[in-house]
């Protein structure tokens, strides 16, 4: 059975409270927000309406080129646009994504933003940590961190994309019910 | 997305969805190159052969860029200094070059079906690269992807495709391509070298320059191949250019926010004058820039398909 673990209403006083935390820790010089596209880059969107300072530079990050088992999986996974319209050179970069898992996400993250440019700083923030890691990556900001088997799935719903904003945990026979959409 | 397959041989078996969805990924793909640094590890490790038995530099840079992008590595084979002109056929060829394990060819033929034969002997992916007078699809490809770009939409427009369409590939891989997305297709020229029944293939026969360019979203004009005079195909080149080339006033007859594409290499002063190829809404160049693009997205998805 699916569990919810987060409402809307909590989502938003995280991302609210992650947004000032973020602001304050980064100072005003060359600080940028950049989500991983595509649940991150809506949560991203989001906390930019929380900061103080309205002129923060958001952008989306398509990482999927930069994944390590494009022949493993036998298939190809679907390309989106990379969107950051400034340069990263100097930046101090807020990455934003909902779940961290593996890691492997985030080092391909790391890898994409290494090509367009040169950060002072890289930090992350993620909504949910759902431990598991198999790559010595943690997140600098982190919404909730939740005891999780490997065999369940952490499934961030946003309005934006899924009509409703909420966290779930599923097990096995709910994701066997599930049309695998995520990325 | 679902186009999944090891070849793309032609525009004519693929539905308007699959054709959609390698624009799709295109577009993607197009803010890469204009990046410092212009590469993506997405094929890192696969080796791409470019098997060129027909000269071409566009096309081959073109893939070729498009590869080292994605961080593949790449070989060119030339026809002069391959085993070829010791009597080998294509397909040991292919067969051979697939045996030191490879991931990919980019093959260019002069006789039709050539790639396709390669195709059905290989496990690699097979991207043809242009085949005698059968198909070109990654130039249909990125003429699709530019249209779009600069006029929005496909579905609807006119496209008025002037030129020898008797001998061209382009031609027939846009007349697929345009047709399955909804364009109203117009080939253009002397009769002698439009071909019978190529309405057969959803295209609007006219030997009236006039028809073709009016009220056209877009004039494709096709290279006349020098060659064909010899043929006789033709009297000869300046009744070519008097009746079927674009000049200034042939240029009148085009409406206002209509583009002028070519695929490519241009004879000026034949089918196209050159103040037309440098008039604003010639998007020649655009074409080219977006080759790369587009070719990225075929080699990645062939490649993300194999077995």
């Amino acid at each position: 059975m699916a569990k919810k673990i987060m409402d809307g209403k909590e989502m938003e006083q995280i991302l609210r409270r992650a947004a000032g935390v973020a602001e304050k820790s980064f100072g005003r010089k060359g600080f940028c927000v950049i989500g991983i596209k595509r649940r991150g880059a809506v949560l991203a969107d989001r906390m930019k309406n929380c900061f103080a300072n309205p002129e923060i530079p958001v952008g989306y990050l398509d990482i999927n080129l930069y994944r390590d088992d494009f022949s493993k999986i036998g298939s190809h996974p679907v390309v989106s646009q990379t969107d950051i319209f400034f340069n990263l050179d100097g930046r101090q970069i807020l990455l934003v994504d909902d779940v961290l898992f593996t890691g492997r996400t985030i080092r391909a993250a790391l890898d994409a933003i290494t090509d367009l440019g040169r950060p002072s700083k890289v930090k992350l923030f993620v909504l949910v940590d759902r431990g598991h890691r198999e790559l010595p990556i943690q997140a600098d900001f982190t919404g909730k961190v939740l005891d999780t088997s490997v065999n369940e799935m952490v499934e961030v719903k946003v309005k934006e994309i899924d009509k409703k904003d909420e966290v779930l945990l599923l097990d096995k026979n709910d994701m066997a019910r599930k049309r695998p959409d995520r990325t | 997305m679902t186009w999944h397959a090891k070849d793309l041989i032609g525009l004519e078996s693929l539905t308007r969805e699959n054709i959609e969805d390698i624009l799709e990924t295109a577009y993607s793909f197009k803010e890469i190159s204009s990046r410092a640094v212009k590469k993506v590890p997405a094929l890192r490790g696969k080796t791409i052969v470019n098997l060129f038995f027909e000269p071409s530099t566009r096309t081959k840079t073109s893939f070729e860029l498009a590869a080292k992008r994605l961080s593949a590595d790449v070989l060119s084979f030339e026809v002069a200094t391959s085993s070829i002109s010791k009597g080998e056929t294509i397909v040991d060829t292919a067969q051979n070059i697939e045996a030191m394990k490879v991931d990919c060819f980019v093959v260019r033929h002069s006789v039709s079906g050539a790639p396709g034969l390669i195709g059905r002997n290989v496990s690699s992916a097979v991207i043809n690269a242009g085949d005698g007078c059968h198909e070109h699809p990654t130039q249909a490809l990125l003429d699709l992807f530019t249209v779009k770009e600069n006029l929005g939409r496909i579905e609807g427009i006119k496209i008025a495709i002037v030129g020898d369409i008797l001998h061209s590939r382009v031609a027939r891989s846009n007349i697929w391509g345009f047709s399955k997305l909804g364009a109203k297709v117009y080939v253009c020229g002397p009769p002698t070298i439009i071909p019978a029944q190529i309405d057969r293939m959803g295209a609007i026969i006219t030997y009236d320059i006039e028809e073709a360019l009016r009220d056209a979203d877009v004039v494709y004009i096709l290279r006349l191949q020098k060659e064909r005079q010899k043929e006789n195909f033709l009297p000869s080149m300046k009744e070519y250019s008097m009746f079927y080339g674009i000049d200034s006033s042939k240029y009148e007859m085009i409406k206002k926010g209509a583009i002028i594409m070519h695929p490519g290499p241009m004879n000026r002063g034949i089918e196209i004058k050159s103040e037309i190829a440098g008039k604003k809404n010639a998007v020649i160049l655009n074409q080219v820039t977006n080759g790369i693009a587009v070719r990225m997205a075929v080699l990645y998805l062939t490649i993300g398909s194999i077995k």
